[in-house]
This record gives structure tokens, C-alpha cells and sequence, in this order.
């Protein structure tokens, strides 16, 4: 009698098998590639010596790899703190008093998804001629680049974090309270929303470690251009480097995923990369907040 | 079933059928949201299930829908057992709580709705979609979508929409919880209105005491899985048969008590117990507070009033005020007297309490709401949300 | 500071400034000056450099359609052709495994470990692209790959017609790696948005399984599919990096073209040949953003 009539219990049931199926299926897709680079690390130099994780033990014994991992963190750092020192104070200015410009910073940051950065090099290379004359020819310069590929990115992160502490009523505060509006912008404001410029940095480091196009294509050595040209010399040694560059990436953004739980917060900050595709609608502010 | 045929009038007096609720049992995770639950709603009878939040009203509504299943005990609607059907064969109503109604679809398109699943042809469709939506007032916001009506629109929709399949028995879960005070009044009117007009059978689920006591027939007062009282609203409220009931329906006021025999003292008052099966010894004694007069002011020595204290506060609610008076030793009490009487008595007055001797329901257990402070007593009960 | 002298102009509350402000006006709009300064630089400058470059000749006079006119040969038409058949197939391969992977996410736990488990992979591996991406990819059904090596003791022969994983065939299985993470985090927020009183509303009017996808939730979620098809569509058309590593020689593809342009030879008077290339990428990706953004508006304002 108890189970002739659990209509809803057998739906129920009926999804969860379901459901585990497309997750078992989906899992095994996923992390076979992940596995097989492992794997594949660890194979010896014949396929019937033994196994060994000497390839990871010679990622430190090559020095063009461990010059362009200090050259990618490099990048990583300088892009994080440029795209910070460029996005913050302008996107508080422009709420404060600015409105009208948020739309044209909104476009502007929001631009480079439909100008691939395939695209964007071509034009940057004419470009890179006068940074190359008054930078030199480091590859820290390509950070210049950098912040642009990373501003969708931020600037969503950026833009939840300040609708989440309305920074017109903190600014009209402190001014209340005699503060002048370079107190505003650089001290009652930021630290307000440090989750959110953790946030936007972790995002920019993880971006710029993967990557490759634009060094490959402006002639410049970084990490993911040394695993690249590794790749023919060593396979082993470039596929760990490449996983662990890989597993540090997503590291990075799981600890991402933990910083940013605002206290009762309304929107789930899950999105993390894909935050500046979402829709365009969210951006509610000013008059609504 | 006899939908796409029928006259092409709403419905005329009480149309309605009988629906029993007989033991329902639920349990989630071990945890018993229903225990042996049985009701029977007459033919066109509003039923409000009266309840703090997990006593169970939702579940018992949902187990009626069909939108979950009973681990025990049947539905039976005019006289057929539905137990064993799905939701989309029992032919119920039904209006949740908010955000229901299809987004992509006009106010008419969605209550065309369910005729177009029953193939009633597209030009009666619309006429009796529009029927109904006139029926709710909504005729001018045919062509709206949800995001373009207020909440208090949709919901009109929702019961629009509900209603156009002539349904058994219409189901409202907490149907008006989401909207604004005023709106909720409003709305609340026009549903039993509406419910008058087709007559249909209808079970009401709210947390809101003056909605249920507002719009019912009757009302059952649940708690923890099980119906503690049953009964039209107007004795629901002044002859509540469990302490429970008599805490959250209504404001009450808990005092010491001291149950001897059939009697309990309470204020030095004799009262006649509810219960005279109640055990001798301390108790709280639940007393409302039309219970208790202002019978003047101190140094009115023509007045026979056992009961002396300081007028501490006076809440000024429209026809009628709420004077909180503190009869010292950390004791305060509400009265209630219409305000023309409670002007007598501003804040600081010295005032006698009179206590109406009417049977007192005592118990020994902890308030239904725990006050928020010893002085603040249970006034919160009004209006809380569940 | 030059801001502070801004300082007394008063905001009312809709944030445009008071008429009495018209004077110190210009003084707040120098506080955009540096982040415009930068991205015209950075951004705005190389695409007007690929747009007007591809209509300029190459020895620096004059506008031309020569460029545009080059782009009509048979090795770019078939790159063209190859990246339209690359990004929709994977794509629409993307979209389908993705949307449905997205379905069974949002009838989980909506707090649960799984959820955020599986966001968190989505947002790393919709961006693992690139050099990784092909390794992983060669490490695993390369020529000496783990499954490869696996099947060939087992007797089967994954490259008995030829090695795909290098040709068109294997870029659109590598590419769904990322597009079906894409794609759950896209269509996501859409399939959250159906909620479940519209399946119980459905179901008490009458109407079966069949009908509620039919009526509600397949209309609903339709806009949000199509739209995020095209996303993924744009995203793959895009890509340079994943087929630069995994493709070694050859153009086979538009972005491995222009990459090819770059780096290769410039022969004279094609100097802006790689810069049309470049612009009709730009096109191509510009239209579908473009009528992304049209229905992910419709979506929010259904799916809210």
C-alpha cells in the first residue's frame, strides 16, 4: 500500500538517476584529459621503463621555464595592481559624480569580448613599436595589454562590489563628516570593498598566467609561450608545467569563490569568469540605490 | 470530466462538492509534518488553515493538489478517493504564493491556459478567459504581462487563472503573504467575494491570524502536524478550547494563576476553569485583554476593584485603545476599552483593573511566541509574520 | 587637488549635477580622463587601426577595397568556412550537453556542495584554453595518448581513417571542453530563473510533463539557449591560442590565419591584408554579440 501510490516520489527518483547519469558521464569527459596529463607525466623515457615523476623534479633544472614563470607572475602582479589603480578611483568617480559616463565605461570595459584578443593584436602590434621605444623591450610591458584583456572581467567584480556598500550614501557621509573627495575615493571607499578588489585581482591573475596569445603573437616570452615551445622539446616537462599552472589557476579561483560571500548577500557571486556576460540589465545604481 | 461543455455563466450559488481529509500522514526525513491529519470541507465551504510556519497547513494543501505524496490516509473529493491521481488529474485550482504566473504569457493567455490543455476551442477560450478576468476586475490588463502588473494584479490573475477550469476545489497557499498591507486587506475581500459567486469548495493556507478569522467559513488552527480547533472564526477567537489557540489567535495576556478544583485564581479573581481536568497547583492563565475594564481612576473610592496600578502605556488603535498597566511585582497587563473610555487614562494615571470573570484556559507551558521582553508581554502577537 | 576644487557643486539625488555646478562642471569630467586616456591607447586605437587599416593601402596611401577584395580567395573563404563550421558545430554541441548539464545543476541543491563544486570547475575550465587545453588533449588521444594507447591494446583504432584530433574533427571535440563549462554558466541563471510554481501551476491546470515543457518552460528557456549558442558561437569563432598550439602548421581556420599574417613574411602591398582579415572577424563576432545581448534582454525580463 505504501509505495502504490508515490507519483511524485518516482518523478523524484526518475531525475536522480537522470541526473547521476549526465554527472558521471560529464565527469569522466572532464577529468580523462586531466588525468591523461598526469599520466603522461609520468611516463619514462620508454614505454616499458618505469614510471617516475622525474619530469616534475626537471621543471626546476630548466631555466628558460623558470625565468618565464617569474615573468608571468611578474605580469600577473603588475596587471592586478594597473588595472586596480585604473579602474578603481574612475569607476567611484564616475558613480559619485559622473552618472552620465557609466554607460561609456560600462561599453568600454565590456568591449574587448567582441574584440578578441586575436584581433586586438593586430592592431596592437604598430602599437607595441612606440611602447618597445619609450618601455623597452621587457615582457612586463605586456602587461599595458593585459589590463585591457582583464577589464571585462573586473569590471563586473568591481561593479558588484560597489552596488553591494552604495557608495553615495558612504561618500555623502564622510563628506557630511568633512571628509574632502580624495579621502573618499582612496580611503572610505576601497577599504569598504576589499572582498571585491580581491576578487578582481584574483581574476586578472588568472587570467594573465593562461595567457598566450598575445605574447605568442607579439613576440614575447612568457609562460604559456615557453610550455608551448617546450612542447616539441620536452613534452613530459611542459605537460606538468602546464597542468600545474593549470591547477594553480584553479586553485585560485576556488579560493575566489570562498573570499566573496558578502555577509546576507543577494546575488550569488558563483558567476566568477563569466560574471561580464551576464546580462547588462544588473547595473542598477545611482538612481535606484 | 465535464470541462470544455457547461454553462456559460461563472457558476451560480453553491456549486460546490464535499472534500474530506482523512488521516493524512507526512514525514520528512523522520521529521512528521503531518500526523494523522482529517478534515472535511463542506460543498462550498472556505476553509483557512490557521498555523505558525511548519505546523503542517502547506503540506496538508499540497497533499490535497497532488503535488506530493501521502505516506498515509486519503483525499477524497465528492466522494471519489483522488489519493492515488497526480496533480494534473484532479482537476483543483490552484494560487501560490507569488511569482506564479507564466511570464511569457499575457494575464489572458494564462488563464486561457488550462482550457487550452483541455481543448476548449481558441474563440471560447477567449471569452471565458475574459469572463474571468472581469470577474477579478482585470479586464483593462488583458494583454499586460506578469513584469507589467502589480503584485496584487498577478495575483488577481493567478485566481483568474485557477478558477477558469472550474475546478473542484480551489487551493490558496498563502496567497496574499507577499503583498503589501493595504493590497492584502483589498484582496482579500475580492477573493471571498469571488469565492462566493462560484461557490467552489476552498481551502485557504495563511500564517496571518486576521486573514483566516477574515475570510473563512471556519477556521482550523494547526499545530505541529495536527488540528487543534475547528470552528467558525467568531468562536475560534472568543472561545478558543486550547491555550495554544487562545495564544495565537488573538492577543492574550499571560499571568500567574493558581488552579485549585474547578477554579483558578488568578489577581486574587476566582475564575471558572475551560478545562476542569486541569491538575491543582501553579499555572499561567491566558486572559484577554477585553477581560480585563478600567474602572477608574485611584481615590474613586465608590469602586469596588481589587486591583490597583500605574497606566504605563496607551496604544490608540482606531475605535478602540490598548492600555498597558503595571500592577507591580514585574507584572503588567493589557486592557483593552474603546478609546473614547481609554482618553480617562493617560500614561502615568493610577488606575483600578477590574476582572471579568469568564472561564480562563491556564496552562503550563512556555508562550507560543516568547515575548520580545518581560513589560512587552505577548502584544507582538498581532500581525507577526509566521 | 584640481578635483577638490569640484567639491562644493551639490548632487541631487538623481546624481545629475545641480544647474548652479554648470561652471565647475568640466572639472569633474577630468576624473575620467586617465582610464579614457588608457583604453583609447589600448583598445581603442588597435581597432581603429584593424577597421581603417583594412580599408587603407598597404604602402600607407589611400583608401582601397583591395584588402577586403584579397579576403575573397579560396584558402580564406575555406578558413572562413572552417571557423563558421568549427564554432557552430561546437556550439550547438556545447549548448546541448551544456544546457542540459545546466538542468540537472539547477534541480540540485541550490546550496549544496555539488552546486558549487561544478560552478567553480565551469569558471576554471571555460577559460582553460590555450596551450593547456591542447596538451591535455595530445596527452590524452594524441598519437602516444592514455586512451589512445589504451584502445590500440584493446584492438581499436581510434586514427584508423588518419590522426583527426589535428584536423577540423578534433578542434571541435577540444573546443566543447570549454564550451559546455561556458555554456552551463551562461545558461544557468536562466534555468534557476524557471521556478517551480510553474511547474506546479501547470501540473494543477492539467497539464502533463509534455506540457509544461512545451508551453512553459521550453518557451521560456528558448531565447536563453538560442542567445547562449551564440555566445559560444562567437567564443569558438574567436579562439587562437588552443588550435595555435594544437595546429601546427597551416591556416585552417581565421585566427590561425591572421596569427599566420603576424608572423609570416609581409609581403608588399599586403601589409593590411591580415588587418581585413582581422575586420571581418570583428564583424562576424560584433552580429552575434550584438543579437546575444538582444535576447539575454528578453530572458531577464522573463526569467528574473
Amino acid at each position: 500500500m505504501a509505495r502504490t501510490r508515490g507519483i511524485n516520489a518516482r518523478r523524484r527518483r526518475r531525475l536522480n538517476v537522470f541526473r547521476t547519469v549526465v554527472l558521471v558521464l560529464l565527469g569522466v569527459f572532464f577529468l580523462t584529459p586531466l588525468f591523461a596529463m598526469f599520466e603522461f607525466t609520468t611516463r619514462g623515457d620508454t614505454p616499458s621503463s618505469p614510471r617516475s615523476l622525474a619530469a616534475w623534479g626537471e621543471i626546476a633544472s630548466a631555466p628558460n621555464l623558470i625565468s618565464s614563470i617569474v615573468t608571468s607572475l611578474g605580469l600577473a602582479v603588475i596587471t592586478s595592481v594597473a588595472m586596480i589603480v585604473l579602474l578603481v578611483p574612475t569607476m567611484i568617480w564616475v558613480r559619485l559624480r559622473l552618472p552620465r559616463l557609466f554607460r561609456v565605461i560600462e561599453f568600454l570595459c565590456l568591449l574587448p569580448l567582441t574584440i578578441p584578443a586575436i584581433v586586438l593584436v593586430v592592431g596592437l602590434a604598430p602599437v607595441y613599436l612606440w611602447v618597445t621605444y619609450f618601455f623597452g623591450d621587457s615582457a612586463l610591458t605586456l602587461s599595458f595589454a593585459y589590463v585591457i584583456l582583464v577589464l571585462p572581467y573586473t569590471f563586473r567584480a568591481l561593479d558588484a562590489g560597489m552596488s553591494a556598500i552604495d557608495v553615495r550614501t558612504m561618500s555623502e557621509a564622510a563628506r557630511s563628516l568633512g571628509a574632502g573627495w580624495t579621502t573618499v575615493m582612496f580611503r572610505i571607499i576601497p577599504p569598504n570593498m576589499r572582498a571585491a578588489l580581491l576578487n578582481a585581482s584574483l581574476l586578472s591573475v588568472a587570467l594573465v598566467l593562461g595567457e598566450f596569445t598575445l605574447a605568442n603573437l607579439l613576440n614575447f616570452l612568457n609562460l604559456q609561450v615557453e610550455i608551448n615551445q617546450l612542447g616539441q622539446a620536452n613534452a613530459p616537462v611542459s605537460i606538468a608545467v602546464a597542468l600545474g599552472s593549470l591547477l594553480f589557476a584553479f586553485a585560485l579561483l576556488v579560493s575566489l569563490s570562498f573570499v566573496d560571500r558578502p555577509r546576507g548577500s543577494s546575488a550569488p557571486p558563483d558567476e566568477g569568469l563569466i560574471a561580464p556576460l551576464a546580462p547588462v540589465e544588473n547595473a542598477t545604481w545611482g538612481q535606484q540605490a | 470530466m465535464t470541462e470544455a461543455v457547461g454553462v456559460a455563466t461563472l457558476g451560480t450559488g453553491r456549486a460546490g462538492v464535499q472534500v474530506r481529509l482523512e488521516d493524512l500522514r507526512r514525514r520528512y526525513a523522520g521529521v512528521s509534518a503531518l500526523d494523522g491529519f482529517s478534515l472535511t470541507l463542506e460543498p462550498g465551504e472556505l476553509i483557512a488553515l490557521l498555523g505558525p510556519s511548519g505546523c503542517g497547513k502547506t503540506t496538508a494543501l499540497r497533499l490535497v493538489a497532488g503535488l506530493e505524496d501521502a505516506d498515509g490516509g486519503q483525499v477524497v473529493v465528492d466522494g471519489k478517493d483522488v489519493t492515488g491521481l497526480p496533480a494534473n488529474k484532479r482537476d483543483m485550482g490552484m494560487v501560490f504564493q507569488a511569482y506564479s504566473l507564466f511570464p511569457h504569457m499575457t494575464a489572458r493567455q494564462n488563464v486561457a491556459f488550462g482550457l487550452r490543455l483541455r481543448g476548449v476551442k481558441s474563440s471560447e477560450r477567449k471569452q471565458r478567459a475574459g469572463d474571468m478576468l472581469d470577474l477579478v476586475g482585470l479586464s483593462a490588463q488583458a494583454d499586460r504581462y506578469a513584469h507589467q502588473m502589480s503584485g496584487g494584479q498577478q495575483q488577481r490573475v493567478a485566481l483568474a487563472r485557477a478558477l477558469a477550469i472550474r475546478p473542484k476545489v480551489l487551493l490558496l497557499d498563502e496567497p496574499l503573504s507577499a503583498l503589501d498591507a493595504k493590497v492584502r486587506a483589498q484582496l482579500r475581500d475580492e477573493i471571498r467575494r469571488v469565492q462566493l459567486e462560484v461557490g467552489t469548495t476552498t481551502l485557504f493556507v495563511t500564517h496571518d491570524q486576521e486573514e483566516a478569522l477574515a475570510i473563512a467559513d471556519r477556521v482550523g488552527v494547526m499545530r505541529a502536524g495536527h488540528l487543534e480547533q475547528l470552528d467558525a472564526p467568531g468562536t475560534v477567537y472568543s472561545r478558543p478550547q486550547t491555550p495554544f489557540v487562545a495564544e495565537f489567535v488573538g492577543l492574550s495576556n499571560r499571568i500567574p494563576a493558581m488552579v485549585s478544583g474547578k477554579t483558578a485564581e488568578v489577581l486574587g479573581v476566582h475564575l471558572p476553569l475551560v478545562d476542569e481536568t486541569t491538575s491543582d497547583g501553579p499555572a499561567i492563565a491566558i486572559v484577554r485583554p477585553e477581560a480585563f475594564t478600567l474602572a477608574g481612576t485611584i481615590g474613586d473610592t465608590s469602586l469596588d476593584a481589587p486591583l490597583a496600578g500605574t497606566v504605563i502605556a496607551t496604544a490608540f488603535l482606531g475605535a478602540v485603545s490598548r492600555i498597558t498597566v503595571d500592577l507591580g511585582g514585574g507584572l503588567t497587563v493589557m486592557a483593552q476599552l474603546p478609546t473614547s473610555e481609554a482618553s480617562a487614562y493617560p500614561a502615568g494615571t493610577a488606575a483600578l483593573l477590574h476582572l471579568r470573570t469568564d472561564a480562563v484556559l491556564v496552562t503550563r507551558e512556555a508562550a507560543v511566541v516568547p515575548a520580545p521582553g518581560p513589560a512587552a508581554a505577548a502584544v507582538e502577537n498581532v500581525g507577526r509574520a509566521g | 587637488m584640481a578635483l577638490d576644487l569640484a567639491e562644493a557643486t551639490s548632487t541631487p539625488a538623481d546624481g545629475r549635477p545641480a544647474k548652479g555646478g554648470r561652471r565647475r562642471l568640466p572639472l569633474a569630467w577630468l576624473g575620467g580622463v586617465p582610464f579614457i586616456g588608457y583604453v583609447s591607447i589600448f583598445l581603442l586605437l588597435p581597432t581603429a587601426i584593424v577597421i581603417f587599416g583594412a580599408f587603407l593601402k598597404g604602402n600607407g596611401g589611400g583608401f582601397t577595397l583591395d584588402n577586403l577584395k584579397s579576403l575573397n580567395q579560396d584558402y580564406v573563404r575555406s578558413a572562413f568556412e572552417n571557423s563558421v563550421i568549427l564554432s557552430a558545430a561546437s556550439a550547438l554541441i556545447g549548448a546541448v550537453v551544456g544546457g542540459v548539464f545546466a538542468y540537472v545543476i539547477a534541480t540540485g541543491r541550490r546550496d549544496g556542495t555539488m552546486r558549487r563544486i561544478v560552478t567553480s570547475a565551469c569558471g576554471v575550465l571555460a577559460q582553460f584554453g590555450g596551450v593547456t587545453l591542447a596538451f591535455a588533449f595530445i596527452a590524452t588521444i594524441g598519437g602516444a595518448g592514455f586512451i589512445t594507447v589504451f584502445l590500440a591494446n584493446h584492438g581499436i583504432d581510434i586514427y584508423s581513417d588518419g590522426v583527426w584530433l589535428y584536423k577540423l574533427n578534433g578542434l571541435v571535440l577540444v573546443y566543447t571542453y570549454f564550451q559546455i563549462p561556458l555554456m552551463v554558466l551562461v545558461f544557468l541563471p536562466a534555468v534557476d530563473g524557471i521556478r517551480p510554481q510553474w511547474r506546479e501551476a501547470a501540473e494543477s491546470l492539467g497539464g502533463t510533463t509534455w506540457h509544461y515543457w512545451r508551453h512553459v518552460a521550453g518557451p521560456l528557456l528558448f531565447p536563453a539557449f538560442i542567445g547562449s549558442a551564440l555566445l559560444l558561437f562567437a567564443n569558438a569563432f574567436s579562439a587562437y591560442a588552443t588550435a595555435a598550439a594544437l595546429v601546427s602548421q597551416g591556416g585552417i581556420i581565421v585566427p590561425l590565419q591572421i596569427g599566420n599574417s603576424l608572423s609570416s613574411e609581409v609581403i608588399v602591398g599586403q601589409q593590411n591584408y591580415g588587418k581585413a582579415l582581422a575586420f571581418g572577424m570583428i564583424v562576424v563576432v560584433a552580429i552575434v554579440m550584438a543579437l546575444y545581448v538582444v535576447l539575454q534582454r528578453r530572458t531577464t525580463k522573463w526569467l528574473k
